[in-house]
């Protein structure tokens, strides 16, 4: 029951990154790809948000597989982000490439570091 | 331009999609995710995501414009099946997690060594799909060369005509 709700959770999170990324897009005026930027670094505040309430809720396991692993699992996209980055790289812009990843890595783990601060 | 009843079809895949990616990537972390050290579950699926995806994209770029089948295939597959498949939030919070329980060296070798890889990958993915023998592709050959004027790798640019 679990696995089919964590399943379920994992489509919408993947809709809900097809629809910001759409609305990120129709707004961008930088050179490089910002969608999946916004989507993962939104998640990890996310997670981390999830991450340190349920520390101090035992007994909310499965909630916290439904919208971590599902939901915001779902949501946010490593394979995406490796492809935005390899297209810089194959157009020669090395150093968009690198901030892009770079970026993407440190804003996301100050996003996560922010998040298990907020709740815990 | 993208119906009303089109733009829900396509969200229907990568519902569905989005949906068996997910449920793949929970068996696999339930199997054989390790409790401490080296993430080596969420390792393997981001680093096999991240090649099967710039295969996959750059194939479908290569195959012709991005409409009909192609179109399904990417958001279905590519947007639903390997973006649900990997993730950004579990791998920043399993740098977190060692970098609380004291594995510094692990903390900062994961998340570089990964995105390294996952870019080195992604890179051979889409060379791999260059090799192989389509349609010629002269059509499109100025845009593959400017990322900025393709479908986003989430597969949404080409539904700004969706407004």
């Amino acid at each position: 029951m679990i696995a089919l709700l964590v399943a379920l959770a994992g489509g919408l999170g993947a809709v809900a990154r097809f629809e910001v990324d759409t609305l990120v897009a129709r707004h961008n005026r930088w050179t490089m790809p910002a969608g999946t930027l916004v989507i993962n670094v939104t998640s990890c505040v996310l997670l981390g948000m999830v991450t340190g309430w349920v520390a101090g809720h035992p007994g909310l396991g499965d909630l916290k597989d439904v919208l971590g692993v599902g939901f915001l699992g779902g949501y946010s996209t490593f394979s995406t982000a490796s492809v935005e980055g390899a297209r810089l790289l194959r157009a020669g812009r090395v150093r968009a490439a690198v901030l892009h990843a770079g970026g993407m890595l440190v804003a996301s783990v100050a996003a996560a570091w922010l998040g298990v601060a907020i709740t815990s | 331009m993208v119906s009303r009843s089109e733009h829900a079809r396509l969200v229907g895949l990568v519902f569905v999609g989005g949906a068996l990616g997910t449920a793949l990537r929970a068996g696999l972390e339930n199997a054989f995710a390790p409790p401490t050290g080296w993430p080596w579950a969420t390792f393997g699926i981001n680093l096999v995501g991240s090649f099967v995806l710039g295969l996959l994209l750059e194939r479908l770029v290569r195959g012709g414009p991005d409409e009909g089948r192609r179109r399904a295939v990417r958001l279905g597959c590519g947007t639903g099946i390997l973006g649900g498949f990997t993730t950004y939030s579990t791998f920043v919070l399993e740098v977190e997690r060692l970098a609380t329980d004291g594995e510094s060296a692990v903390a900062v070798a994961y998340p570089l060594v990964s995105v390294v890889l996952g870019l080195a990958l992604a890179v051979a993915g889409m060379a791999l799909a260059g090799r192989r023998p389509g349609p010629p592709a002269s059509t499109t050959t100025d845009s593959t060369t400017d990322p900025t004027t393709r479908p986003t790798a989430n597969g949404s640019a080409d539904e700004r005509t969706v407004a």
